[in-house]
């Protein structure tokens, strides 16, 4: 095992760009079974956790930029984002434990690539752009754009998410629902964020499919005001957005349906063509 | 009195096996079989590795019989020629790397002409199935009590139901870890256990050595649950094989995923209720089945589902009886002890169909136990006549009171009103639990306890029975302390060295205060008998002992106890009838959820558990029992499942089997009542067990209340529970 | 200067309850071990080795942390803390209210409780239940950790 330590983004850059390295910020999913992750232990990575000017929140006119090292904690604990970002909030306490929390970073969710991140549906529900940096200079991906398939996306291997950016707009519908086999800190069976601003909605949902997605069809349901009197009206649209599988964790007849339910309920009060 | 090892634990000084570096030593990994049943056609070794590093060990190099001694000599200690289940050890590995060890495991490829196997105990095994006499089952046992077959025939409304548990893992903290080195011609292992004399016994068969060649010491112990009754057996001979053809210490720790993978579980049960009643709802006759899943050995599991049957009937009155259970072989990796042995799972039957013979009846659930709930004078399922002292009514009524059952009952019905898509309901459970070892197990143990006078006037207390996190430490002390009106400094406890201490029987089966810690107060008795006067205590019986050392140079005062069995009572193996155990706890408990209507998930909202358990020596200890106990009853009822494959476990790690954190239970309100028992321990019955038995059914019923389904088989997990309720 | 560590060792400098520590550590070892064995500290325990259970939570830099997902490199100026460096009296109400039973989540339970009682404005936002979520415990039921807490707290604040 190999392990380069820069300490500055340029450095990294230049790292990145002379051989293949798996980035590695808090660690939290990187470490998990480490001892006996034989294969993991044969691999050189690019430490990012010394790199200086990485961890910080930058309010914008425009918009809420979050650096590649910034964890759930430093958001969550942050009265300025519970505020105007709600949803980062909610998602970020549901992320693992306080402990996990204090080292996981919300970069190193979207570049893990898992369809269960909780960290992605709430940034990508708030149109959140990934800024890729290399020595080649940034590149702007916007999340719902970023995943390719399952643990494939648009991230070129002299890349690195160099910081996440989030427009700030008015919103007046926001929420997060995370739905695991108890109530603290279980990996998600089904998530789901929603959010509306100027009439337009997002709806995106992890554990449903080989990446976390937004759901076109789901969103034209609700853009258009199309009736809805049941959970079941709901279903053909989220058949044609996810593709739900059985896993140790669920089945995909309870993920499915579980989710129009969610959607049902929670959006009832909300959208008038709600019965 | 706090918790004697208390503060050493809060600040991280207690030294549990992997805490100890070992001098010189080797680090020990196991190979084990990748498939559920065949024979074993080759064990390749990969040329990528140096095995003259290695300390290689398999069945040749076993010197005593190849079985893990215990009820039947069926489990080998290493496959020979076969396997019976995955994850079967088959190779052992040593070297002085734990890295290396661990990734050699994968260099030895163990390959399995298969056999077809055996993975669902509910169904009958085929001809090419049968690996253990001519039915695969394991023990089968008949419980009868007047005519079962007349009174159903008799009775005028016949109730039918058929329930089913799952497999729950222990998930002790502490995962299972042993050491063992060569001291002159002496076996030593010492490491994470609750029988300290079950693994003496285990080492003496499969090592072929004499008693007082092998020695075994506990070390603190971080949780058992059962978990770690007969499994320390196997890691013992394992790692005592290593140690021994390795010449050095070795130390073999499981992680967490080999720990779930590949050691024992509760035992599955499928149960089946035909219960005859009269239209008032009186009990006329008990008709039940049982089938317990034993997996690949026989291990415990007949006396589990002894156990298991005693309890099947239920707390309640009923004339005519017939419980009939079988505990069956699966190529599953073996099932074993887990608190409440047997009985959370019977109980969790008896319960529902208490539940439905209410709802069939019309009538309220409390008024049927009520009336079928055990009087002064009326006998169990085996006969034994119950003339405890203790109000099983009170016990029910005091649960009633402080739950609010019947203020909640309303209070749900205009909640679920006024929401659409949150329901709550209240359920009740009634059960009991006998403490100590069934029938004449006691008498066969034959436990001994002894108490050593120190030159200083201190005592030590010696007794085979272990701290795992339950007090044995605290009460042990309290209870020397008080017999002989010492400060609980002047007592020690030894350590569970079978070098040093007596066999007073394994830590298990909710028998250590009860039935040891009687043995206790009566060697203390015996010791300051010795002195002459029977009346010293405190500070006079101190300066006895420490006048008797001056006058008794190189003596050892002492003093002993062996168990004798409570007078007039009686059992009969072969019949199944008498006295089970010495004394019942009794226990009602009520539980308060709320059911998601979007994800069909139950949260808990209140639990009350009120019992009868003779007399509380320490309240804290005895509460963190009951409330401990409580929440694993809610795990397995909610949110712990097993996914197997092959019988094997594969959600093996704790991202993906559930257990209940903080934020998943809410305070858990514990009551007691006390009806001294004669025969225990300033009064006292056991109690470890008791609170697992009754929460499982009563948060089923609860939900039944909140969303008019019926569950029937446990965990209720949101994907089975939006079945019934879409199905409903 | 920026490191390369390849198959050799990494130097970690760190503070380690309050005192400077300094170690050859190997790329690939974990907090949890280098504390536990190249430190010999076993107080901190390895209850799951995935960031589950919280057995081997220590602070990092004052936050609660779980040192089996802590790479020990990362640590490189950082301060550590583990159980030893409490005392009697940092724990005691712990033990009143039964907040350990066999020990082994311990550690970790009181370094999370640890947290809390020194920023007490967490529970402005979160109650106990919910912070403690992190550290499995499966002797209690939770009632004498959360009473714990509690009492912790109530002792620091005044309250």
């Amino acid at each position: 095992m190999r392990v380069l330590m820069p300490d500055t983004l340029e450095e990294a850059y230049g790292m990145l760009a002379a051989e293949p390295l798996t980035p590695v910020a808090g660690g939290t999913d990187l470490l998990a079974h480490w001892p006996g992750n034989h294969d993991a232990r044969k691999r050189a990575y690019l430490d990012l956790s010394g790199v200086s000017g990485l961890r910080f929140m930058h309010w914008g006119d425009e918009a809420l930029t979050l650096g590649g090292l910034t964890t759930y904690s430093d958001v969550i604990w942050d009265s300025r984002v519970v505020e105007e970002f709600p949803l980062l909030a909610d998602a970020g306490g549901q992320v693992g434990s306080i402990q996990i929390q204090a080292r996981g970073t919300w970069a190193g969710n979207i570049a893990n690539g898992s369809p269960a991140a909780d960290g992605v549906p709430v940034l990508m529900a708030y149109d959140a752009v990934v800024v890729l940096g290399s020595e080649e200079g940034d590149q702007e991906v916007l999340l719902a754009d970023f995943y390719l398939g399952y643990k494939k996306m648009r991230l070129r291997a002299h890349q690195l998410i160099r910081a996440i950016r989030l427009p700030r707009r008015e919103y007046d519908f926001q929420r997060f629902v995370k739905v695991g086999a108890r109530n603290a800190q279980a990996i998600t069976k089904i998530g789901v964020a929603l959010t509306r601003s100027e009439e337009r909605w997002r709806v995106v949902v992890n554990s449903m499919a080989p990446t976390v997605r937004r759901c076109p069809a789901l969103e034209a349901m609700l853009d258009e005001d199309r009736p809805v009197s049941g959970p079941e009206d709901l279903l053909t649209a989220i058949r044609e957005d996810l593709a739900p599988i059985d896993d140790i964790r669920s089945t995909a007849a309870y993920r499915e349906k579980t989710l129009a339910r969610v959607l049902y309920f929670d959006l009832k009060g909300v959208c008038p063509s709600f019965a | 009195m706090e918790r004697r090892e208390g503060i050493s634990k809060l600040l991280g000084r207690e030294l549990y096996i992997d805490d100890v570096p070992m001098d010189r030593g080797l680090w020990g990994a196991t190979v084990r079989s990748p498939s559920p049943r065949g024979r074993i056609r080759e064990v390749r070794f990969s040329p990528d590795v140096n095995w003259d590093e290695f300390v290689v060990v398999d069945h040749r190099d076993i010197p005593g019989e190849n079985h893990v001694w215990l009820i039947e000599s069926d489990q080998p200690v290493l496959a020979a020629d076969s396997v019976r289940h995955v994850h079967e050890p088959v190779v052992l590995l040593a070297h002085h790397s734990r890295e290396m060890v661990h990734r050699a495991v994968r260099s030895v490829e163990v390959i399995v002409d298969p056999a077809p196997p055996v993975l669902d105990f509910r169904l009958p095994p085929g001809a090419d199935g049968i690996q253990h006499g001519t039915d695969n089952v394991f023990s089968h046992i008949v419980i009868r009590k007047g005519d079962v077959d007349a009174a159903l025939a008799d009775a005028p409304v016949v109730i039918e139901g058929t329930y089913e548990t799952g497999a729950q893992e222990h998930v002790y903290l502490e995962n299972q870890g042993m050491v063992a080195w060569i001291d002159g011609d002496v076996v030593v292992v010492k490491g994470s256990l609750q029988c300290p004399y079950y693994v003496h016994a285990a080492l003496t068969h499969g090592l072929g050595r004499a008693e007082d060649r092998v020695r075994v010491i506990q070390s603190p112990t971080g949780g058992g649950f059962g978990g770690k009754e007969e499994y320390p057996s196997v890691l013992a001979l394992h790692v005592a094989l290593l140690a021994l053809k390795a010449g050095a210490p070795v130390k073999m720790i499981y992680d967490r995923p080999e720990d779930m993978a590949a050691t024992t579980k509760r035992h599955p049960a499928w149960i089946r209720h035909r219960t005859g009643v009269d239209l008032d709802g009186r009990l006329l006759a008990q008709a039940v089945e049982v089938v317990f899943d034993g997996g690949a050995y026989v291990t415990l599991s007949p006396v589990v589902l002894s156990r298991g049957l005693i309890h099947a009937g239920g707390p309640y009155a009923c004339d005519n009886v017939r419980i009939d259970g079988r505990a069956v072989l699966t190529n599953s990796v073996p099932f074993g002890a887990f608190r409440g042995f047997g009985a959370p799972q019977t109980i969790f039957a008896v319960e529902r169909q208490m539940d439905k013979i209410a709802e069939e009846l019309g009538m309220d659930p409390v008024e049927l136990r009520r009336m079928n709930l055990i009087r002064e004078g009326q006998s169990t399922a085996t006969g034994q006549i119950i003339r405890d002292g203790a109000d099983r009514l009170e016990v029910l009524d005091r649960a009633l009171d402080l739950s609010a059952y019947r203020e909640k009952q309303e209070e749900h019905a205009r909640f679920n009103a006024a929401h659409e898509d949150l329901r709550r309901g209240v359920g009740l459970s009634t059960y009991f639990h006998g403490a100590g070892f069934t029938g004449g197990g006691e008498v066969h143990l034959s436990s001994v306890a002894k108490v050593e006078a120190r030159p200083d006037g201190r005592i030590e207390v010696l007794t085979s029975n272990i701290e795992m996190g339950q007090g044995t430490l605290t009460i042990f002390t309290q209870i020397a302390s008080e017999s002989l009106g010492l400060e609980p400094d002047d007592v020690v406890i030894a350590e569970a060295d079978t070098f040093r201490v007596p066999n007073s029987g394994p830590t298990v089966a909710s028998r250590t205060v009860m039935v040891v810690g009687r043995l206790i107060e009566k060697a203390c008795a015996d010791l300051v008998a010795k002195l002459g006067d029977s009346d010293l205590r405190g500070p006079d019986l101190k300066q006895a002992i420490v006048d008797w050392y001056r006058k008794h140079s190189g003596g050892v005062l002492d003093g002993a106890a062996r168990y004798e069995p409570p007078p007039g009572t009686s059992w009969d193996e072969d019949s199944y009838r008498g006295d089970a155990y010495g004394a019942f706890a009794w226990g009602a408990c009520v539980v308060e959820v709320e059911v998601d209507l979007r994800t069909l998930g139950t949260r808990v909202l209140d639990v009350v558990a009120v019992q009868e358990v003779g007399k509380v020596l320490n309240e804290l200890l005895a509460r963190g029992q009951i409330q401990g106990g409580v929440v694993q009853a809610i795990g397995w009822a909610l949110m712990e499942e097993c996914v197997w494959s092959d019988g094997a476990m594969v959600n093996n790690q704790l991202t993906n089997y559930m257990i209940p954190t903080s934020d998943d239970v809410p305070p858990i309100r514990v009551d007691f009542l006390e009806a001294p028992y004669a025969h225990g321990t300033g009064g006292a019955k056991g109690i470890g067990e008791l609170p697992v038995d009754g929460p499982a059914p009563a948060v089923a019923a609860a939900i039944e209340a909140a969303t008019g389904t019926h569950p029937r088989v446990i965990p209720v997990t949101p994907e089975r529970l939006m079945e019934l309720y879409d199905g409903a | 200067m920026a490191h390369d560590a390849r198959e050799d060792t990494v130097h970690v400098e760190f503070t380690l309850n309050g005192k400077v520590v300094s170690v050859e550590a190997q790329p690939a070892d974990r907090l949890l071990d280098t504390i536990r064995y190249g430190l010999a500290l076993p107080g901190t325990k390895e209850g799951c080795g995935e960031g589950e259970c919280g057995s081997c939570t220590v602070l990092l830099d004052g936050l609660p942390a779980n040192s089996c997902l802590v790479p020990t490199y990362q640590v490189r100026g950082r301060t550590v803390e583990t159980v030893e460096s409490l005392s009697e009296e940092d724990v005691a109400p712990l033990l009143r209210t039964g907040a350990t039973q066999c020990g082994a989540c311990t550690p970790g339970v009181v370094m999370t409780a640890t947290w809390i009682r020194r920023h007490p404005e967490v529970l402005e936002a979160q109650g106990i239940r919910a912070l403690m979520a992190g550290n499995l415990c499966r002797c209690t039921g939770y009632d004498g950790i959360v009473e714990g807490v509690e009492a912790l707290v109530a002792r620091e604040t005044g309250g």
